[in-house]
C-alpha cells in the first residue's frame, strides 16, 4: 500500500514536471514583454506551439544521419528522468536513491553531448558554432555545477537530492556562508545552462548570438517540439533544484497525507512563478554578454563554487 | 594451478613469437599467428577470470630455473596479479581477433608478425613476477617488443623520431625502476618480493624510492611531465598495437607502481598523497587540453590516454591519503574507484583506438580535418565509437560515469582528514576531475562530430566502406563490455574487492546484497547509484515519447536540401573543422597553457587574394624541460668528441693521469 | 545564550566582502569598478554596524557611519567626476587576465583561511573564521593593486585593503574611535593627495597607465 502511495507520488512528480514546464517559459514571456511595454503572448502560448509543432511534418536534412532523428528523443529522455528526480512537491521519491545529484548533473551532460552532436550532424557552419560554443560554455558550467554539488553533500552529509531537500527543511543548517556562495553560483551556473541573457538569447536567429538555437536549426516539426519540451523541463529543472535546497519550505514530506501534497503543490506553482518574474526582470535588466566574457563569467562561477567547498573542507562548519 | 595455466600460455605465445619469425613472409602467416595468440589470450583470461571470481585459498609462487642462479624466477598470482591478468589478456584477446582483417592490410607484416606474441607474452610476466629480477626482465623485454613493434614502420621519419624519444625515457624508466628495487632490497639483497615486503627500508630512503618509483613507473603511464614519449610512440605503432600500448601497457605500468608503492614499501605517509595528488591533477588537465588542440586522430587518443592516467592517480592518491589517516575504508573506496578506472580505460580506449585503425583501413587518413560523414559509409564503425565516446566522457549510463561517481564519492569523505595540505589538495584535484570530464566531452564532441558526422571533406572519404567482420567484432565486444560494466557495476565492484582487500586491508561491502542491483559504496543513507534503472528510465521515457507522439501526431517526414538559414552551402569546407570547435576552447585555456597565438592576415579591401589564418602553439614542458637537455647532451657529446682524435701521447697521458690518482686516493684512504 | 543565527549573519556579512573583492577582480570597466567598490563600503558598512549591535559597542556605529558616508557615497562619486574630467580610459587593462588572477585569488584566500585556522588555535572560534575573511579582503586588495595597469583601479585597491583592515579590526572586539578617526582623516588626506597628482599626471603625460608612466622614470632601463 505505502508502495503503491509511493509509486503514484513518484508518477505523480514526472506528469507534473512535464505539465508545468512550458507553463514557466510561458511565465517568463509574458514578464519580458510586460516589463518591456508590450501586451506579450499569453501564458499558454508555449503548450500551443508544442501542439502545433508535433503535428508538423518533419523536414529533414538529406545528408542527416539517424543520430539526427534520435537525438531527439535521446535529449528529452535523459532531461525528463533528471527533472523526475528533483522533488518539487514533495521528497522522499520512490526512486530517488537510484540517481543522485551528481547523476543529475551527468544525465544533463548526456542531453548536452547528443544535442552538440546533433548540431554538427548535418554539417552546416552554424552547428559547428552552437556545438563549439556549447561544450566551451559546459566545459566550464559542469564543473562549477560539482563543486556547488560538493558543497551541498558536505553540509548535508550525502548526495541524495531528497536527503538534502529533507537537511536543509530541519533547524540546523543556519545560514552558512558556503551555502550563500553555492547559490550565487548555482543561479550563475543555471543562467548559462538553459540559455538565458546574459550568457546567450533564446529569443534570436542571428549568428553572432546563438549557442543552443544554432545547434538546433535544422530540426523542425516533431523534432523541435520536442527538442524545445527538453529545453523547458531544463529550465524547470533548475528553477526547481533552486527552490527544493534553497527556498524549501511548503514541500510535502515523505508518506504525509493528501493536504500535504495539495499544499506542495501549491507552494511549487508560486515558487515557480516568483522564479520566472525574477528571471524575467534580470534578463531584461542586464545586456548579453560578448561570448568571450563567459568564460569568465563562468570561471568566476567556478571559483565562487570552489571556494565554497574548500571553505567546507577547511573550516567544517563555515 | 592457475598459475601454472597461464606460465603455460605465456610459453605459447613465445612459441606463436618464434613461429611467426619462420613463417612471417607467407600469405596466411597473419590469420594462422593472430588467431593462435586470441586462443592463447583467451585460455589465459578465462583462467584469470577463474582466479578473480573464485579466489584461492593461498597462491603459491613457481620457481623457475632461470635467470640469476641464486634466485630462481619467482612467479605468482595473486588478487591484484589476477586482475591486471584479466585486463591484460582481454585487451590482448581482442587485439589479437582484431589483428585477423587489420592485418591483411599491413605492409610491413615481417616486422609486426613476430613482435605482437611477444609483446602479449612480456606484458603478462610483468603483471606474474615475484621477484625483482623477473620483473624488470619482463618489464624490459616489454617495453623493447614494443619499440620493435612502433618502428614497423621506420621509413617514416616522424617514427624513427617517436622509437628514439621512447626508447631513450623507457631506459630511464627501468634505470629508475632498478634503482629503487635495489634501495628495497636493501644492503642483505632479497630481490624476492616475500624478503622485500618483510625488510623495512629506512625511512629516510623511503622517499627517495617515491620518487625513483614514480620516474619509473609513471614514465611508462604517461604522467605529466614524463609523458612527452606517448603521443609520439602510440601513434606510430599499427593500431591494434596502440590499443594494446594505451589500453593495456600503461595499466601494466601502474600496476607495477601499486605493486611497489601499495605493497611492497610499507605504511603510506600523508604527504605521499600529496604528491600523487598533485601529478595526477595536472596529468589530466594537460592531457585533455592537449588532446583538444590535435588534428592527428590517434595522436589525439593518445593524450586523452595521459588525461585518463591522471584520474587513476588522482584515486592512488586518495587512497594513500586514506590509508595514511588509518581510514582503510575510505582507502578501500578510494582504490576501488582507480582500479574501475583502470579496467574501464582499458575497454573504452582499445575500443576507439580500434575504431581509429578501423578509419586508417578503410581511407588511410588519420588528420580529422580530412573526414566527415563516415556515419554514412561505416555505420557499424560508427556505433561502436559512438559508444566508445559515451563511455569515456562519463555519460550515464555507461561504464565511465560508474567510476567518475566513485572518485567523487571517495572526495566527498576525505574532508575527516587531518592534514592541512591534504583539506586544500583534495578539492582542488576534485576540481581539475570535473573540469577534465567537461573537457573530455567536449573533445569527443570534437571527434566524433567531425570524423563520422557532417559531410566528407575527400573523395577518399566520401568512397569509404566498412572493415571486415573480425575488426568489428572486436569492436562489438568492447562496446558490450562497456555497457555491461555501466549496467551491473556491482559486478565489477565485487571482482575489484579481493584486491583491494589485499592492498589497503579493508573493501566496500559485498553488492550482491544490494537490493535491485544498486552500488553503494558507503551506506545506503549515504549514497548509491543504480545504472539498470537509469537506463531503464531512459528507455522507457524515449520509447513512450516516440510511440504517443508516432500515434497521436504525426510520422511523416520530408527530404530536403539542409536549411543553413536560407543560405547553404555546397561545399563540404564550409564545414566547421577540428580546430575550428576547439577555438573557443583553446582561446580560453590555450593562451596560457599553451602559449596559443591566432593571427589573421586579410588582403586589403578589392584584394582577391586569400587570407591567411595562423595558430602558433608552442609544448611548454618539451621547451623547458627536455629541449634544454637535449641541448646539454649534445654540447657535451660534441665536446667529448674531440677524444676521438688525440695522439697516442695523449692517450698515454690520460693512462698514467688515472693511475697516479687513484694512487693518491689510496694513500689518503689507508 | 545567543542565538547561533547571529553569529551566522556576522560571517555572512563578512563572507560577503570577500565575494565583492572577488567582483572588483571580476570588473573590467572603470564605471563598474567604482560601483562596486561602493558596494563594498556598504557591505563593510553593515557588518561593522552588526557587530556593534551584538558587542553592545555603540562607537562601532559612528565606523559604520564614516564607512559609509566617506566610502560609499563621497569618495565613489569624487572618483567618478575624477574620471570624467581626466578621461581616463575606461577600462581597466589587468596584466594576466581575469581568468588566472582570478585563480590567484582563490589561492589566496585559500591560504589565508589555513593561516588564521592555524595560528590561533585557542582563540574563539568565530572570531577566527572572521580575521580569516577580513586577512582575504587584505590580500585580494593587495592583489588588485599588483595587477591593475590603471592607476585609478590601484588606489581603489588601496582603500579596499584598508576596508579589509577596519573589517578585522571591528571583528576582534572593537578599535578605539580615535584610532578610527585619524585612520579616515588620513585616508581622505592621502586620496586628495593623490587626486591632486593624477590631475597633474594626466596634465603632464597625457596618461594615467603606469605602463607609459614607466618611461620617464629616472634610472636608464
Amino acid at each position: 500500500m505505502a508502495v503503491i502511495a509511493d509509486l503514484l507520488v513518484q508518477g505523480g512528480q514526472m506528469l507534473v514536471v512535464l505539465a508545468l514546464a512550458p507553463l514557466l517559459t510561458g511565465i517568463v514571456r509574458k514578464m519580458k514583454a510586460r516589463l518591456l511595454r508590450r501586451q506579450g503572448p499569453p501564458l499558454l502560448q508555449p503548450y500551443r506551439d508544442l501542439l502545433r509543432l508535433i503535428r508538423k511534418e518533419a523536414v529533414v536534412a538529406e545528408n542527416a544521419s539517424w543520430l539526427f532523428r534520435v537525438a531527439p528523443y535521446l535529449i528529452f529522455a535523459a532531461t525528463w528522468v533528471a527533472a523526475a528526480l528533483v522533488p518539487t512537491f514533495a521528497t522522499g521519491l520512490l526512486f530517488s536513491w537510484s540517481a543522485d545529484l551528481i547523476a543529475i548533473v551527468a544525465l544533463l551532460g548526456s542531453a548536452r553531448f547528443f544535442l552538440a552532436l546533433a548540431g554538427m550532424d548535418v554539417g552546416t557552419s552554424f552547428g559547428g558554432i552552437g556545438a563549439s560554443r556549447e561544450v566551451m560554455i559546459a566545459s566550464l558550467a559542469e564543473p562549477a555545477m560539482i563543486m556547488v554539488v560538493f558543497t551541498l553533500a558536505l553540509i548535508a552529509g550525502s548526495t541524495q537530492l531528497s536527503t538534502v531537500a529533507g537537511y536543509m527543511m530541519s533547524a540546523d543548517v543556519g545560514l552558512r556562508v558556503s551555502l550563500g556562495l553555492a547559490l550565487i553560483a548555482l543561479i550563475m551556473v543555471a543562467i548559462a545552462e538553459n540559455a538565458r541573457i546574459p550568457v546567450d538569447n533564446p529569443a534570436t536567429h542571428l549568428e553572432l548570438t546563438m549557442v543552443h538555437e544554432a545547434m538546433v536549426l535544422e530540426y523542425s516539426g516533431r523534432h523541435l517540439a520536442v527538442i524545445e519540451a527538453a529545453a523547458f523541463l531544463k529550465l524547470l529543472l533548475y528553477v526547481s533544484l533552486i527552490a527544493s535546497v534553497f527556498a524549501p519550505w511548503g514541500v510535502a514530506q515523505a508518506g504525509a497525507g493528501l493536504t500535504a501534497y495539495a499544499i506542495g503543490i501549491g507552494a511549487y506553482v508560486v515558487k515557480l512563478a516568483i522564479a520566472g518574474i525574477l528571471l524575467a526582470i534580470f534578463e531584461t535588466a542586464v545586456a548579453k554578454m560578448r561570448v568571450f566574457r563567459v568564460p569568465e563569467f563562468l570561471g568566476a562561477a567556478l571559483m565562487l563554487a570552489l571556494l565554497a567547498t574548500l571553505l567546507m573542507f577547511m573550516t567544517r562548519s563555515l | 594451478m592457475a598459475s601454472a595455466l597461464s606460465l603455460l600460455c605465456v610459453a605459447a605465445l613465445l612459441a606463436i613469437s618464434a613461429g611467426a619469425i619462420v613463417l612471417a613472409r607467407s600469405k596466411r602467416a597473419t590469420p594462422l599467428v593472430y588467431g593462435a595468440a586470441c586462443a592463447a589470450s583467451s585460455v589465459a583470461l578465462v583462467s584469470a577470470l577463474a582466479q578473480v571470481m573464485f579466489p584461492p585459498a593461498e597462491s603459491p609462487a613457481i620457481i623457475l630455473p632461470l635467470g640469476l642462479p641464486w634466485l630462481g624466477a619467482h612467479f605468482r598470482i595473486d588478487a591484484l596479479s589476477a586482475l591486471f591478468l584479466v585486463i591484460v589478456n582481454l585487451g590482448g584477446a581482442a587485439a589479437s581477433l582484431y589483428g585477423i582483417g587489420y592485418g591483411r592490410h599491413e605492409s610491413a607484416r615481417a616486422r609486426v608478425l613476430p613482435f605482437f606474441p611477444a609483446f602479449l607474452a612480456g606484458m603478462n610476466l610483468v603483471v606474474m613476477a615475484d621477484d625483482a629480477f623477473s620483473f624488470l626482465l619482463s618489464w624490459e623485454f616489454m617495453s623493447l617488443v614494443s619499440w620493435a613493434l612502433v618502428m614497423a614502420h621506420h621509413r617514416e621519419p616522424e617514427n624513427t623520431r617517436a622509437g628514439y624519444i621512447y626508447l631513450i625515457i623507457a631506459s630511464f624508466g627501468t634505470l629508475c625502476l632498478l634503482l629503487a628495487f635495489g634501495l628495497l632490497a636493501g644492503p642483505a639483497g632479497g630481490y624476492g618480493f616475500d624478503e622485500i615486503r618483510t625488510a623495512a627500508p629506512t625511512s629516510a630512503l623511503v622517499p627517495v624510492i617515491l620518487a625513483l618509483v614514480l620516474l619509473g613507473a609513471g614514465s611508462k603511464a604517461g604522467l605529466v611531465p614524463l609523458h612527452v614519449w606517448l603521443p609520439l610512440a602510440h601513434p606510430a605503432a599499427p593500431s591494434h598495437v596502440s590499443a594494446l600500448m594505451s589500453g593495456v601497457m600503461t595499466k601494466v605500468a601502474i600496476y607495477g607502481f601499486i605493486r611497489i608503492v601499495f605493497d611492497l614499501l610499507g605504511p603510506p605517509e600523508w604527504w605521499w598523497s600529496m604528491v600523487l595528488l598533485f601529478f595526477g591533477s595536472i596529468s589530466a588537465l594537460i592531457g585533455i587540453l592537449s588532446a583538444l588542440m590535435q588534428q592527428d586522430l590517434k595522436r589525439l587518443l593518445a593524450y586523452s590516454t595521459i588525461e585518463n592516467i591522471g584520474i587513476i592517480f588522482i584515486g592512488l592518491g586518495l587512497a594513500l591519503g586514506f590509508g595514511a589517516n588509518a581510514m582503510e575504508w575510505a582507502a578501500a573506496l578510494a582504490l576501488t574507484a582507480a582500479l574501475f578506472h583502470v579496467f574501464n580505460h582499458a575497454l573504452f580506449k582499445s575500443l576507439l583506438f580500434l575504431g581509429a585503425g578501423a578509419i586508417l583501413n578503410a581511407t588511410g587518413l588519420r588528420d580529422l580535418d580530412k573526414m566527415g560523414g563516415l556515419i554514412h559509409r561505416m555505420p557499424v564503425t560508427a556505433f561502436a565509437f559512438l559508444a566508445g565516446a559515451v563511455a569515456i566522457s562519463a555519460l550515464p549510463p555507461l561504464n565511465g560515469f560508474v567510476s567518475e561517481w566513485l572518485t567523487f564519492q571517495a572526495v566527498l569523505v576525505s574532508p575527516e582528514l587531518t592534514q592541512w595540505g591534504l583539506k586544500v589538495m583534495v578539492p582542488t584535484a576534485g576540481a581539475m576531475m570535473a573540469l577534465s570530464a567537461a573537457l573530455v566531452a567536449a573533445c569527443f564532441v570534437k571527434v566524433f562530430g567531425i570524423a563520422f558526422l557532417g559531410r566528407a571533406r575527400s573523395t577518399v572519404v566520401a568512397e569509404a566502406k566498412e572493415v571486415d567482420r573480425f575488426s568489428l567484432a572486436a569492436m562489438l565486444g568492447f562496446v558490450v563490455l562497456c555497457v555491461l560494466a555501466g549496467l551491473l557495476p556491482g559486478f565489477v565492484i565485487d571482482a575489484i574487492a579481493p584486491a583491494a582487500e589485499f592492498l589497503v586491508g579493508a573493501r566496500l561491502p559485498v553488492q550482491a546484497h544490494v537490493p535491485w542491483l544498486s552500488i553503494v559504496p558507503v551506506a545506503e543513507a549515504r549514497s548509491s547509484y543504480n545504472g539498470l534503472l537509469v537506463f531503464a528510465f531512459i528507455t522507457a521515457s524515449a520509447s513512450l515519447a516516440i510511440v504517443l507522439i508516432h500515434r497521436f501526431a504525426t510520422r511523416s517526414i520530408r527530404r530536403a536540401p539542409p536549411w543553413d538559414c536560407g543560405f547553404p552551402d555546397p561545399s563540404p569546407m564550409t564545414q566547421y573543422t577540428g580546430g575550428s570547435v576547439a577555438q573557443p576552447i583553446r582561446r580560453v585555456f590555450g593562451s596560457l597553457l599553451f602559449l596559443a597565438r591566432e593571427q589573421v592576415e586579410m588582403p586589403p579591401p578589392g584584394d582577391t587574394g586569400a587570407a591567411r589564418f595562423r595558430v602558433d602553439m608552442r609544448d611548454l614542458i618539451w621547451e623547458i624541460g627536455y629541449a634544454p637537455i637535449a641541448g646539454i647532451v649534445g654540447f657535451a657529446a660534441d665536446r667529448l668528441n674531440r677524444m676521438q682524435f688525440l695522439t697516442i701521447r695523449r692517450y698515454l697521458t690520460l693512462v698514467f693521469l688515472a693511475l697516479v690518482g687513484l694512487l693518491l686516493v689510496l694513500v689518503i684512504w689507508l | 545564550m545567543i542565538h547561533p543565527l547571529v553569529y551566522d549573519v556576522a560571517h555572512l556579512l563578512a563572507g560577503g566582502m570577500v565575494l565583492v573583492s572577488f567582483m572588483l577582480l571580476y570588473q573590467d570597466r572603470m564605471h563598474g569598478l567604482l560601483n562596486v567598490f561602493a558596494l563594498h563600503a556598504l557591505v563593510l558598512a553593515l557588518s561593522v554596524s552588526w557587530e556593534a549591535l551584538i558587542q553592545h559597542a555603540p562607537h562601532l556605529f559612528i565606523t559604520a557611519a564614516i564607512a559609509l558616508v566617506v566610502k560609499a557615497i563621497v569618495i565613489p562619486l569624487a572618483l567618478h567626476r575624477i574620471v570624467r574630467r581626466l578621461n581616463i580610459h575606461r577600462s581597466v587593462e589587468t596584466v594576466v587576465g581575469i581568468g588566472p588572477t582570478m585563480l590567484a585569488g582563490m589561492g589566496l584566500v585559500a591560504l589565508s583561511t589555513a593561516l588564521m585556522l592555524r595560528v590561533t588555535p585557542s582563540a574563539d572560534a568565530l572570531a577566527r573564521q572572521d580575521l580569516a575573511f577580513a586577512l582575504s579582503v587584505v590580500l585580494l586588495g593587495l592583489l588588485m593593486m599588483v595587477s591593475r595597469r590603471n592607476a585609478v583601479s590601484q588606489v581603489v585597491g588601496l582603500m579596499s585593503i584598508e576596508n579589509g583592515l577596519i573589517l578585522a579590526a571591528a571583528g576582534a572586539k572593537g578599535m578605539p574611535l580615535v584610532v578610527e578617526i585619524s585612520v579616515a582623516f588620513s585616508v581622505l588626506v592621502a586620496f586628495i593627495v593623490i587626486g591632486i597628482f593624477l590631475f597633474r599626471i594626466r596634465e603632464r603625460f597625457d596618461t594615467v597607465d603606469v605602463q607609459a608612466l614607466d618611461r620617464f622614470r629616472g634610472e636608464n632601463q
